[in-house]
């Protein structure tokens, strides 16, 4: 029988009463959650899901939300190299680390940027070389969330220089503790330090590692980067309310029951409030408030920046409940669900844009003198990242115009030449440093 | 539910551009605009009798079809795309609108039956010189003779108003602002056809000099009903908006893939490809504003005072931007009285500036979003 948003809310209502128990240990009920498949419902049947649509999956959340259930620990593991294993690797490293990520033993990374390779990630220098039953890695990624706290790393690495950049690149699942791995701070424009370095002096990594074929990596990075796109943007609202401490480094965080658990993370939530990120999806209110505070709501050119804030947003809403709708409806969806990202950096500007405007000369100030307690400075200098990360504005529109309106690809002598004999970033040819 | 077209409503939309694209190409657009009626009775009365669309808003028992916001949207926005010559808005957005917001049954029985079936053309004639749409401060004048009114004064951009059989006309009555209906061939009336940007859809003024007319609804009662009106027209016109860009931005695509410079198509050029990925992200958000907006009206929600400007104000501006951007990125042919371009710019530039400009649209939000009005 084809499950429907009524059965499948009967099936986990009742799986919930039966399992869910807020006096288990963490650790043990992320376990039963895990194998039951409803950690995971979009993920195959065979690997810890249950095989189900998004909008059914929907469903499911809605049920285990009610009842205050966590899910497994969130973070780009269960994100994008859960989904991209169970596309693309072996059954043995599926084995190995799925169920691994679900009940929390393994925190992931993503080791895709480099210095040299930020657009054009096909540039990458990190070299793997084969030595044994493993391989050796140097050279060096940046903008990796969560590095210092990480135990395995999604790695692009260069298998071979002799071919074309595309086809020399090989997808590594690396461990991270390990002495030929240095994570450092990178510390952002905003002041924070919510990325990393990561410096690879003769790591080594197995060659069962490889997620996909040797030298195959680059179609296997395609499509984390489908599912870290479809994450960015539009925040689709899909999963776990509160998610489960995990990772290595953090187990004993396990041992505390789930209700300890969940009260301790509302605590938290009304402590530290819903932070900048939260404050642009927040809209307009604060701006309104402020306005009225500083006696700037009359004032005709804040009122149609704020109403322009107000419909940038409310568009890439809209757009993304249209093409849900198409995709309830059994459908797919339109042009509209590959814009959510260009328009999130818009909406991000116009924020910026209309609170400056709003501020005047209070916008000079920061922290506890700076207008919304500071937030409103820290959101103006954190605007111009939504703008970079998950692939800039410039590459979103050359996807969108290549892969929705069919536009022909810029000719890139890049794409043909071996990779030695690339120019590589602000650097020399990347041959002559190897 | 909200943003899912039913069957029905996907058929309507591919029967009207069917319709359209054999009655209303380039050519004959072109040879409607050059004519001072503007508009083909023949192809008028086949809209009717073939596809019914000009009672689509009308109740069943008033001889139309009884269909709602979402059907209209999807209507205008064909009718958009393809600059359809004919007396459509006038008709069967603002006049049947302005009759049934009028809460006037009398009137209703009497009208819209001959309305819906192709049979009268009609008008609402609420701007004066000044071209605002709105019923303060009108110059227009209403006064009781016999057993009806006479009515003084100008009105000015009137669509299709040197054509219509029917001028639902606001005046100032001595009870307020209120609706009359004025016959096309009324003693007193003089009609001229004004000279007009967009040529593809006309406007006239009116001089009224004693004309005899008939109250529709109560005396007092025009303000409501054509805040209202406009309301519903301001979202089929978002819609008919959305239909236009859609066309400027399949032009400038099809344009880019064959046009060769510099040895390859133009579109292979990271400048003109993010011209189109980002009219594509004006296109498609003016879409879904329309949509909201039309959906909100068919569910009577509250939102739609608020979001009928919203998705006008957006749209008026996505069409401008797509229909300056087609003629940039088709270069200089973009820029010849041949082209098509140039009557895109032109409607888009023209109904940005009807029913309320983008900046009076997102003043209304404001006073929703940032003074909390009471939304009703």
């Amino acid at each position: 029988m084809e499950a429907t948003a009524s059965s499948v809310r009967r099936e986990a209502r009742d799986w919930i009463e039966e399992n869910f128990d807020p006096q288990l240990s963490v650790r043990a009920w992320l376990e039963r959650l895990a194998d039951s498949g409803w950690a995971a419902p979009v993920w195959p049947a065979g690997w810890y899901g249950r095989g189900l649509a998004p909008d059914l999956a929907v469903v499911v959340y809605e049920e285990f939300n009610r009842v205050d259930a966590p899910g497994p620990p969130a973070g780009l593991g269960i994100m994008l190299a859960a989904p991209t294993i169970i596309a693309n690797g072996s059954d043995d490293l599926k084995r190995q680390f799925i169920r691994a990520m679900l009940v929390g033993d393994h925190l992931w990374c993503q080791l895709f940027s480099e210095p040299g390779a930020g657009s054009d990630l096909a540039g990458l220098q990190t070299k793997a070389e084969r030595d044994g039953d493993e391989y050796i890695v140097n050279g060096q990624k940046v903008w990796t969330s969560g590095g210092q706290i990480a135990d395995y790393g999604m790695l692009l690495a260069r298998t071979n220089p002799d071919v074309p950049k595309h086809r020399g690149i090989s997808y590594f699942a690396l461990p991270m503790n390990q002495p030929g791995v240095e994570v450092r701070p990178l510390i952002q424009m905003t002041g924070d330090s919510g990325f990393s370095e990561v410096f690879f002096s003769d790591a080594r990594v197995p060659a069962s590692a490889i997620i996909g074929e040797l030298n195959g990596g680059w179609g296997v990075a395609q499509s984390t980067l489908g599912f870290e796109r479809t994450s960015l943007g539009t925040a689709s609202g899909l999963g776990f309310r509160f998610s489960a401490p995990g990772g290595s480094r953090f187990l004993r965080e396990q041992e505390v029951s789930v209700g300890e658990f969940i009260a301790a993370a509302k605590t938290n939530a009304r402590r530290f409030g819903t932070g900048a990120t939260a404050m642009t999806a927040g809209g307009i209110v604060p701006l309104v408030t402020l306005a009225a505070e500083f006696g700037r709501d009359r004032d005709l050119e804040v009122r149609q920046q704020i109403v322009r804030l107000y419909t940038l947003a409310s568009a890439n809403s809209w757009n993304g409940q249209r093409a849900s709708a198409a995709v309830k409806a059994g459908g797919r969806a339109g042009p509209e669900a590959s814009l959510g990202k260009l328009m999130a950096s818009r909406v991000a500007r116009q924020w910026r844009d209309t609170a400056s405007l709003v501020a005047g000369p209070q916008g000079m100030l920061a922290g506890e003198d700076g207008p919304l307690g500071g937030r409103l400075a820290s959101q103006l200098l954190a605007t111009p990242g939504p703008s970079i990360y998950g692939g800039s504005d410039q590459i979103q529109r050359n996807i969108i115009s290549e892969r929705v309106l069919g536009l022909p690809r810029e000719a890139d002598p890049s794409r043909t030449m071996p990779f030695r004999e690339l120019r590589v970033g602000t650097q020399a040819a990347a041959g002559e440093q190897s | 539910m909200i943003f899912a077209f039913t069957d029905e409503q996907r058929e309507l939309a591919a029967t009207l551009r069917r319709f359209l694209q054999d009655k209303s190409p380039s050519s004959e657009v072109r040879r409607l605009m050059g004519t001072p009626e503007g508009y083909d009775p023949q192809t008028w009365a086949q809209l009717a009798g073939q596809l019914g669309v000009q009672g689509l808003v009308v109740p069943e028992k008033y001889g139309g079809s009884g269909a709602g916001p979402v059907e209209l949207a999807i209507v205008c926005e064909e009718m958009g795309r393809a600059l359809l010559c004919a007396p459509y808005f006038s008709t069967a957005v603002l006049a049947a609108h302005a009759l049934l917001a009028s809460g006037d049954q009398g009137a209703a029985e009497e009208f819209l039956p001959a309305l819906a079936e192709g049979g009268t053309i009609a008008t609402l004639a609420v701007c004066e010189d000044s071209g605002a749409w709105t019923t303060d401060g009108l110059q227009t004048t209403a006064r009781r003779s016999g057993d009806g009114y006479v009515l003084d004064g100008h009105k000015s951009f009137v669509l299709d108003g040197h054509t219509a059989d029917l001028l639902l006309v606001v005046a100032q009555a001595e009870g307020g602002p209120s609706l009359f209906a004025v016959a096309g061939d009324a003693g007193g009336l003089s009609r001229r056809l004004l000279e007009t940007l967009d040529m593809t859809r006309k406007q006239a003024a009116l001089a009224l000099d004693g004309v005899p007319a008939r109250l529709i609804g109560a005396e007092g009662s025009a303000e409501d009903a054509v805040r209202r009106t406009l309301r519903l027209a301001a979202v089929a016109l978002a819609a008919e908006q959305v239909g236009g860009a859609q066309r400027c931005l399949d032009m400038s695509v099809e344009y880019a893939k064959i046009r060769m410079q510099f040895g390859r198509p133009i579109g292979s050029f990271q400048a003109i490809k993010h011209m189109c990925a980002d009219l594509l992200l004006e296109v498609e958000s003016a879409r879904s504003a329309a949509y909201y907006a039309a959906w909100a009206a068919e569910e009577g929600s509250d939102e739609l005072p608020l979001v009928s400007s919203v998705a006008k104000a957006f749209c008026s501006e996505a069409y401008f931007r797509a229909a300056a951007d087609n003629i940039q990125i088709h270069g200089g042919i973009g820029f010849t009285w041949e082209h098509d371009a140039h009557l895109y710019y032109r409607r888009a530039k023209s109904a940005e500036l009807m029913l309320g400009t983008p900046e009076e649209h997102r003043e209304i939000a404001a006073t929703y979003l940032i003074d909390g009005a009471a939304r009703a």
